[in-house]
């Protein structure tokens, strides 16, 4: 009997000729609710430990649950967000196991009655194609609290002589998202399992039911996946990889599994149904716990909550509150402002889409709005640490207003572009409005254009030679022309009206 | 004329304090005294609070004294079940796994008690966690039956019954199950009510099984029980099942003790066969009284009730294992250490203590309700037994269509001897029998003294059923009954219950 | 406190598909039989160290309730809907509003051992 490698891993390439790989993604975002899902316990990260407890978020003898109804409207938006069908009756379960961080021992959750099912979410991947994941549920559950491992050397559970913990995070009020398998993304399976989960996270902060901070754990993903050899339709085992918490992971984690299980399985072994562990810094995983009958969770109907059976006129009522999806949005918004696609794609990796629209709305060209968000302010954001060009702005007070203000000076012809930079600057380094910059340095173009004629008078006279290929039809040669006569007047001419005198003075 | 502050019914206590003729600590104290002197015997009290009650009663004394418009029960004394958390004050449960637990909040019935004015004389006995028909399984010991110290108080809250029984209080509070209101009160000759589930909050009452259990008052009177029915009743918006509606005219229904005209209907399958001849005697008197006072009696039939005691026993330990999964040596409450191993893990702490931390009875539900729950086997036993309750709840319905309250002797036995039942667990659940339909179906119940059994000389009770929120019923007929029962004995039943060895305690000149 | 989504009687029921965990068919032959194995598992899944005298008594006892109990299935419950609460209400929410903590004092007044503010658990063998 051979023995099979369970950890070896084959190349992606070989994967791909012998299997189809099957994915399920598992996605549990904590909402942005004030309060938690059963209690009035203040849900702010960072606290002090234990300080944002009471008795029944902490499980005590006699506390009992009542729901919050933001939760649940919450809820009831990222399914219609999702376009599932929103449950017209449904209940919260028990699912009971022991776990030191969870207080009652049991995690209030749904089970086979979740308040939304049966939707689906369409994601756009890099060349513009569309893949369609359905979304098999979505459902309500509590968050469990945290655990410090003392003891161990590395802070990790294996070797710790006890834990502390801190019951803050318990009874956060959770969705989890729950993809159906999702089947034919081929070669592109980890691509597609990473634009779902930013997708998802673009959807909900859109919906502003959540920070989905993927990095603090408002948002974790588990990745489920299993290998169909080529031409069959039966699913293989499947594991379970839990908190893959970042876009770059879950693409990679994905891709993983995969060579792993097709080394295991083109060795002829068989995949062990289990969880798995990622690991960022190796780009592995690890072996979890093994699927037991310990995970025979003895759902049952919570007794001490009652249905939850939202009314048609409050589902609809709360899908009037939903935004414009995210994509649509996008394609809307490239449309109306001219952008290119690579333009809009820059836009967008540097956060910068409501910056710009809230500019254009303030009276801004949208060709201006980009080019003020994404230039010096974007090398500054990004040389001092800042997490977005928005957040760095608004901290200094920066606002869409002042764009509007600069783009104003250079088109009353008060600021060329290259003052208008300095003006711009001048604001970055907190001195005030485009306006105070602009006379706090002296920044004004020179107005009268007797100065400017002398001054390309004086130009041609020294370069009569290029006047000469100007004179004889090579108009483009003014360009040299114009850079000394702005070079004559200090920068503090309208380098346009500049071009106009030359080329009147040697054409006509 | 003299009164006996102990064997003054609240409603007594309530006039002589609101004309001045008593003092809260005066009551206290007697209460207090009485307690030094049986409780050594009868052991209703896990927990004594004589600073707190007394403290409660001066301010309460002081405050009536500066004319302040008092609740009608202010000064009046209580005692409470173990199972309700009071800050500050041990809540065990009858469980070693609580020893020593204070809770830092307190139960939203204990917040109304407070509310009111009412001192807390302490924390009464019983089975633990509510899990028995005895107190036998109380894990600090049984409490004794004030008719005979051999026998059985009823449980669980058989501390509740023995304390009102044993005039240590003029007033407890009870929950209720399956019956743990309503049989104590019945074999120890006192009232007890199991109010419609969602009429009294359950914040703060640690949960047996959470879509059963409900609180109640134990007294000596119907007007008692109405009076403390409504100061715990009302809606709670910590308990999402609390119905959010003013609490039954209660107290009106007693005072006016009038059942002309109501139909009586009398469940075929709760009498005859299995109820003590003795108890069913009593019960076919108290039909009579009824009939004699102007009600009509009507013979309904609620076949599913004999399904009733099965879907309670797999109802009931399944919620009970997921309730008191809690208890893991985390948090709060007992940790024991494994024997033997070095480095023992929280699963192993975890399990040592449950082991530890639990009784027999605690442990045989939790496994029962475990495997009731379990992969495979949900649909043969906790999804039949849901299917069972339905049936139920249908035959009430159907069963109130044709009567305005049900009437059945509440306990097939009067109070039997320590020990007859412990090893029988299904001997012991039998007693049930008659009050877990009404825990099933949600509907209210009170039990009430019809008398003493002719063959044991002891007190057998009468139970009557209305439909969800019509818990007035209960005490229309409750008193209309009471008042011909007192007449026919010449006095309350428990006049007749033999003194225990204390002498009379404090008596009052009036 | 009250609920803003409006109280409606459970109309047409709609539920979402039943998720993952299959009915396993029983894996005794008769129903009302449980094994000494069958117990300790029981056991373990409700986290109960049984000493083997207990387990033995246990057995027995469990067998003779499961007996008993077993007959809820020889009720007329064909195409019954299950009851899972007494009263038929719905919709009960709370506002999202904060209300106090405990504070980690009172939190902590009954753990068994407490440290940094935190309770403090023996060494938990695996990740959930």
């Amino acid at each position: 009997m051979t023995v099979v490698d369970t950890e070896a891993t084959i190349s992606y390439d070989d994967v791909l000729a012998s299997f189809d790989p099957v994915m399920g993604l598992e996605v549990h975002v904590e909402l942005g609710t004030n309060t938690k899902m059963f209690c009035g316990c203040a849900t702010e990260f960072g606290a002090e430990p234990n300080t944002q407890v009471c008795p029944v978020c902490l499980g005590l003898p006699g506390a009992l649950p009542v729901v919050n109804e933001t939760a649940v409207e919450s809820a009831i938006r990222i399914g219609l967000a999702l376009n599932c069908e929103i449950a017209e009756w449904c209940r919260f379960a028990r699912k009971n196991y022991f776990y030191p961080d969870m207080p009652k021992n049991f995690q209030t959750s749904q089970y086979d009655e979740p308040i939304a099912f049966n939707g689906f979410l369409d994601v756009e991947l890099d060349d513009g194609t569309t893949y369609r994941v359905e979304i098999e549920r979505a459902h309500m559950e509590e968050d469990t609290g945290k655990s410090l491992h003392v003891g161990g050397s590395t802070g990790r559970i294996h070797g710790a002589t006890h834990s502390l913990v801190d019951y803050n995070r318990a009874g956060i009020p959770l969705i989890e998202i729950v993809t159906k398998p999702m089947l034919g993304a081929g070669e592109r399976a980890p691509e597609v399992a990473r634009a779902y989960v930013a997708t998802l996270r673009d959807l909900l902060k859109a919906l502003d039911v959540s920070d989905v901070k993927m990095e603090q754990g408002s948002m974790r993903c588990d990745v489920n996946l299993s290998l169909m050899p080529k031409g069959s339709t039966t699913l293989g085992t499947r594991t379970e990889t839990k908190n893959v918490n970042s876009l770059r992971s879950v693409e990679r984690a994905v891709r993983y599994e995969m060579c792993r299980h097709g080394a295991v399985l083109q060795a002829g072994g068989s995949i062990l149904q289990e969880t798995r562990h990622w690991h960022e810094d190796t780009g592995a995983t690890t072996s979890g716990r093994p699927k037991s009958d310990a995970d025979d969770y003895r759902y049952f109907p919570e007794p001490d909550l009652v249905p939850v059976a939202p009314s048609r006129e409050t589902v609809e009522s709360l899908r009037a509150t939903l935004p414009e999806p995210p994509a649509q949005r996008r394609k809307r918004l490239q449309s109306d402002w001219g952008f290119s696609d690579l333009e809009m794609r820059d836009v967008l990796n540097a956060g910068l889409v409501d910056l710009i629209g809230e500019t254009v709305d303030a009276g801004a060209t949208p060709a201006g709005a980009r080019k003020w968000w994404s230039g010096e302010i974007a090398r500054r954001a990004n040389a001092e640490g800042a997490t977005d060009v928005a957040s760095y702005a608004a901290e200094r007070s920066i606002t869409p207003a002042h764009v509007v203000e600069l783009e104003g000076l250079v088109k009353a012809g008060r600021l060329n572009d290259s003052m208008a930079r300095q003006a711009w600057e001048g604001v970055l380094d907190g001195e005030g409005t485009p306006t105070a910059v602009a006379d706090a340095r002296g920044l004004e173009l020179v107005q009268d254009d007797g100065a400017l004629e002398a001054a390309v008078d004086k130009v041609i006279e020294a370069n009569a030679d290029v006047a000469q290929k100007v004179r004889d039809g090579k108009v483009q040669a003014a360009g040299a022309l114009i850079g000394q006569v702005m070079k004559e007047m200090k920068g503090q001419a309208d380098a346009g009206k500049a071009r106009e005198i030359i080329l009147a003075k040697l054409t006509s | 004329m003299t009164t006996d502050l102990t064997r003054a019914s609240a409603a007594d206590l309530a006039d002589l304090l609101s004309k001045g003729e008593t003092s809260s600590v005066e009551v206290t104290q007697a209460l207090l005294n009485r307690t030094d002197a049986v409780d050594g015997d009868v052991h209703a009290y896990l927990h004594v609070d004589r600073e707190g009650a007394l403290a409660t009663a001066r301010d309460i004394d002081a405050r009536r004294q500066a004319g302040e418009q008092l609740h009608q029960l202010a000064g009046v004394p209580i005692a409470v079940k173990d199972v309700m958390a009071t800050q500050g004050l041990p809540t065990t449960c009858g469980s070693k796994i609580l020893e020593g637990w204070i809770p830092p909040y307190d139960a939203t019935v204990v917040t109304r008690l407070k509310q009111a004015g009412m001192p807390i004389l302490g924390k009464t006995n019983m089975d633990e966690f509510a899990m028995g028909s005895s107190t036998e399984h109380s894990a600090y010991g049984p409490t004794r039956n004030p008719w005979d110290l051999e026998r059985i108080p009823g449980g669980s809250g058989g501390g509740s019954s023995a304390v009102v029984a044993s005039f240590q209080a003029p007033l407890a509070i009870g929950t209720d199950t399956g019956g743990s209101i309503r049989q104590p009160a019945a074999v120890t000759g006192t009232v007890g009510t199991k109010p419609t589930y969602g009429g009294v909050s359950r914040y703060g009452l640690v949960a047996l099984a959470s879509s059963l259990d409900q609180a109640g008052p134990c007294t000596r009177t119907v007007l008692d029980a109405a009076l403390l029915h409504e100061v715990m009743g009302g809606h709670d918006p910590l308990d999402s099942t609390s119905i959010n509606a003013p609490v039954p005219a209660v107290v009106e229904a007693a005072r006016r003790a009038d059942v002309k005209g109501m139909k009586i209907g009398i469940v075929r399958e709760l009498t005859g066969e299995g109820f003590q001849a003795g108890v069913q005697a009593r019960f076919d008197e108290s039909v009579q009284h009824l009939v004699d006072a102007g009600a009509e009696v009507v013979e309904v039939s609620c076949p599913s009730f004999t399904a009733a005691l099965a879907a309670y026993y797999l109802i009931l330990p399944s919620e009970a294992s997921s309730n008191l999964a809690k208890f893991d040596a985390m948090r709060y409450g007992l940790r024991v250490l494994p024997e033997g191993l070095d480095d023992p893990s929280a699963e192993q702490v975890m399990a040592a203590t449950r082991d530890a931390g639990f009784g027999d009875e605690v442990k045989r539900r939790i496994i029962l309700g475990t495997y009731a729950l379990s992969s495979g086997y949900y649909d043969a036993y906790y999804g039949s037994a849901q299917k069972v309750r339905r049936l139920i709840a249908d035959d009430f319905n159907r069963a109130f269509e044709a009567a305005d309250v049900l009437v059945s002797p509440t306990a097939p036995t009067t109070a039997f001897k320590f020990g007859d039942k412990i090893d029988d667990p299904m001997a012991m659940y039998l007693n049930d029998v008659a009050t877990i339909p009404a825990n099933l179906a949600g509907v209210p119940g009170m039990s009430l003294p019809s008398g003493l059994a002719d063959e044991d000389g002891l007190p057998a009770g009468c139970q009557i059923l209305a439909p969800a929120a019509a818990d007035e019923r209960l005490y229309a007929v409750g008193a209309a009954l009471e008042q011909r029962l007192l007449a026919s004995w010449g006095g309350p039943l428990l006049g007749r219950a033999p003194e225990l060895s204390a002498a009379r305690s404090t008596s009052m000149g009036a | 406190m009250a609920s803003t989504l409006p109280t409606c009687h459970k109309g047409q029921r709609t539920v979402g598909p039943r998720q993952g965990l299959p009915r396993i068919p029983p894996r005794l032959a008769r129903m009302a039989e449980l094994s000494r194995d069958d117990v300790a598992h029981l056991a373990g899944l409700a986290r109960i160290d049984l000493s083997d005298a207990e387990l033995d008594k246990m057995v027995g006892e469990l067998g003779v309730i499961l007996e008993s109990v077993a007959t809820v299935q020889q009720s007329p419950i064909e195409g019954v809907e299950p009851m899972s609460h007494p009263m038929p209400l719905v919709n009960v929410t709370r506002p999202d509003v904060v209300r106090p903590s405990l504070g980690a004092e009172a939190a902590l007044a009954g753990a068994p051992e407490a440290d940094q503010q935190r309770f403090s658990v023996p060494r938990i063998l695996d990740e959930d």
